[in-house]
């Protein structure tokens, strides 16, 4: 029965003279998301509504599912859309509108009217209570409550007419592209994914960086991640994955410095080389998926340790997250199944037994010192070989 | 340089077997059921197969029916002949070294209210013909022992546990898992006493998805498939032509060059044992003359995790398993090496080595050597 949608967007209707630019990046998405789905669709901007309109035969279920991936949208709502008539003709629409959705149902309910199209012989009010009228006639389960309504049901009167009771949610958030773009450091585990999603539903572009360490690290791992970036993606549209090398770096580090502190010094360096990519790519910030206290190298201590080699901004939209409250999302977003694959990445290949939890930045520097001279020749080398994967 | 080592997990196919699958798909692509002539053509194809497989086993054409693989050969042995006899007993003997499909059916059947005795083996992976003849008991309705043992290669005295259970046991049917055996030995169910035997087509360069299971006329079993009666309903669904065509093509080519390939193998492993000898802290599990299988050689790398050895090898294009192809990409101890009661360090620095008779000297010098080379490397980053 619906062939339309009225998507509803939240934060962007406050934005002021800029409203046009979020607006068309939504559309853009939308648009986007909806070019694999099965059906031919037309997106249009209609004085601060954005439709979604099928032209013939379209899979229902997919369209709401690849609204729902987009950034920006607060609510969907499947419209039956007729042509403009006078009031009788329109409460018999409406009837059977409401015999299609709500047979036998007991509610209370209230009839919203939006009156755009001036030369309509009632008025908005006339038009609600008209309407009203006649469902209370029809349906005896159903009562008023303007107050509090269990049901809203929509008129929107235009070139056209609207009726619609319900509101799908979508993500919320910010379209993306609206945000510039940033670089995930994504490992294969449950985090990364969904704080690059965190930071993408904020309108971020993403790309990625994933450090592996052959043949302490297996093709499937590097496949895993891979997958992730492609789950991701649905959400965050294409990513630019960029797989480096990181064994020789690794095993230096491993030759040279106290084993204890070996997973905060590796950090360091991929972080120096996430940066080094992210400032070549035209990337803002660096996205990673700690939270405090998680393991070791999430310590507040371990973190700053870590932080120390940055100069761009570091987000951690996941940095007071409790494990349960990630994995519910990661469950959401559907990369936790993936995610728990069970493949070695390189930061768990080498880790000392007891590392430290409380490094401190000048000794962790010290000990760096003693890399130096050479490794900056094995990070040049890691750069050089950067693999880069497209994501889309 | 390339080397292949893996045939124990599966092996390439033959062109000459892909050529003969191509005519079966392409040309004489026939539903055997049918009425009509193409129907008849593509019956004939499967006689023709069965004839193949009664004559190199020597049992009856009726003896022999097609599967899906070595899953389904040896689900349908176990469950099959369980169901059918549970009413003379419900106990099952098996080892504790066998293949996932042969043990998780099992396990299965101990939830449906089965007993089934887990028979230990020596540090050899030989099983304990003792321990047999204790448990064998009235109620004692199938005996499951795998030929020769997929991991460690290990070659099980077949005969004597069939006498065995033929002296104690009047009903219990005798099963063998010959998946990694068929094609390296002549087997001759009737004169080894076994009842029910398990080959799997793509061990022997024929493709993946086609297997067959001879079932001893006396055998009682039930379907596991049911559905249009094909193979006198015990295995339902229309005949995979060209994978059976596979199959005996392989088998054809196997059968003529026997001893001949098996020569070369026993040449190619003990090329390779005797280098394995010469690495460091390397010891090669279980026997290594001509009472093991002439494929497969396990061998435990002390202070190396077999996960990165493999990798490493991967690199230098040399593929090789640790444990068993088929459950390693879930990380798990294997049974079979805890059966033969290797050290805990060593349950996961063991690799497995599977040649075929397309492996060559040169690449067994080569992985020799590239072991040489990674394991004091390999050894020198461990965890700490």
């Amino acid at each position: 029965m619906f062939h339309a949608f009225l998507v509803k967007y939240g934060e962007i209707g406050v934005k002021g003279k800029n409203r046009y630019v979020f607006e068309d990046a939504l559309i853009a998405r939308i648009k986007h998301v909806l070019y694999p789905v099965e059906g031919t669709f037309q997106v249009t901007k209609d004085q601060g509504r954005v439709y979604v309109e099928a032209v013939g035969v379209f899979d229902y279920e997919e369209t709401v599912a690849a609204l729902q991936r987009v950034f920006g949208v607060v609510g969907i709502c499947p419209v039956v859309k007729i042509p403009n008539q006078d009031i009788e003709g329109l409460q018999k629409e409406v009837l059977s509108y409401m015999h299609q959705m709500y047979e036998n149902a007991t509610k209370s309910f209230k009839v919203h009217t939006r009156r755009v199209n001036k030369r309509y012989a009632l008025n908005s009010m006339e038009v609600s209570a008209a309407i009203g009228e006649k469902i209370l006639q029809e349906f005896p389960g159903l009562r008023v409550d303007v107050h509090e309504p269990e049901l809203i049901l929509h008129i929107e009167l235009r070139n056209y007419i609207c009726i619609y009771s319900e509101i799908l949610p979508g993500p919320g958030g910010m379209p993306l592209g609206t945000n510039g773009r940033s670089m995930l450091l994504l490992s294969g585990g449950i985090d990364s994914p969904v704080a690059g999603y965190m930071v993408a539903k904020r309108g971020v572009c993403i790309d990625a960086v994933y450090f592996h360490a052959p043949p302490y690290t297996s093709e499937r791992a590097k496949q895993k991640v891979v997958d992730l970036a492609k789950k991701v993606a649905r959400y965050t549209g294409a990513i630019r994955l960029h797989v480096i090398n990181f064994a020789e770096i690794q095993m230096y580090i491993y030759d040279t410095c106290p084993h204890d502190e070996l997973t905060i010094l590796m950090r360091r360096y991929m972080m120096r080389i996430a940066e080094k990519i992210a400032m070549d790519t035209g990337c803002l910030a660096l996205i990673t998926g700690e939270s405090i206290g998680q393991v070791a190298s999430q310590t507040v201590q371990s973190i700053a340790a870590t932080n120390d080699v940055c100069t761009l901004p570091v987000f951690r939209p996941l940095i007071a997250f409790d494990k349960e409250d990630i994995v519910t999302i990661a469950k959401k977003i559907d990369t936790y199944e993936t995610s728990i694959l069970p493949y070695e990445d390189c930061c768990t290949t080498f880790v000392a037994k007891h590392p430290v939890t409380k490094p401190r930045v000048d000794v962790i520097r010290r000990s760096e010192e003693a890399l130096m001279g050479q490794i900056e020749e094995m990070v040049e080398r890691a750069l050089a070989e950067d693999e880069v994967i497209e994501i889309r | 340089m390339q080397a292949y080592l893996d045939n124990a997990a599966t092996t390439r196919c033959t062109t000459r077997v892909a050529e003969a699958m191509v005519q079966a798909m392409c040309e004489n692509f026939g539903n055997p059921s049918s009425m009509h002539l193409m129907g008849v053509k593509a019956e004939q194809v499967l006689r023709d197969a069965k004839t193949f497989f009664a004559k190199n086993l020597k049992v009856k054409e009726k003896e022999i029916y097609f599967t899906s693989g070595g899953t389904e050969s040896n689900n349908l042995a176990i469950l099959g002949t369980a169901m059918a006899n549970q009413r003379a007993g419900k106990h099952l003997i098996t080892t504790v070294i066998e293949h996932p499909s042969v043990s998780h059916p099992m396990k299965a059947l101990e939830k449906q209210g089965f007993r089934v005795t887990y028979l230990p083996v020596d540090k050899d992976g030989i099983v304990s013909l003792e321990a047999l003849q204790e448990a064998l008991c009235e109620e004692t309705i199938l005996v499951s022992v795998m030929y020769v043992n997929n991991e460690i290669g290990a070659v099980q005295p077949i005969e004597q546990i069939a006498k065995l259970i033929k002296e104690k046991s009047k009903k219990a049917y005798f099963h063998v898992d010959a998946i990694q055996a068929y094609g390296k030995y002549q087997i001759y169910p009737g004169k080894e006493g076994i009842d029910l035997l398990s080959i799997s087509g793509h061990k022997l360069h024929a493709p993946k998805g086609v297997g067959l299971l001879y079932i001893n006329e006396k055998v009682k079993i039930h379907p596991l498939l049911h559905g249009g009666g094909q193979q006198k309903d015990i295995r339902s669904g229309t005949e995979n032509i060209p994978g059976i065509v596979g199959i005996t093509e392989a088998a054809r080519a196997c059968e003529q060059h026997l001893e001949e390939h098996r020569e070369q193998l026993y040449h190619i492993k003990q090329r390779f044992v005797d280098g394995v000898q010469k690495l460091e802290r390397a010891t090669v599990n279980g026997r290594t003359g001509k009472d093991s299988a002439p494929h497969i050689v396990s061998v435990s790398f002390e202070g190396v995790r077999s996960e990165v050895l493999l990798h490493a090898l991967e690199e230098r294009g040399i593929y090789v398993s640790a444990g068993s192809a088929c459950a390693s990409n879930k990380p798990s101890i294997s049974p079979t090496l805890q059966g033969i009661g290797l050290a805990k360090e060593l349950l996961s620095s063991t690799l497995r080595f599977s040649f075929s008779f397309d492996t060559t000297e040169e690449e067994i010098d080569y992985c020799l050597q590239e072991l040489a080379k990674l394991l004091p490397v390999l050894r020198r980053y461990v965890r700490r």
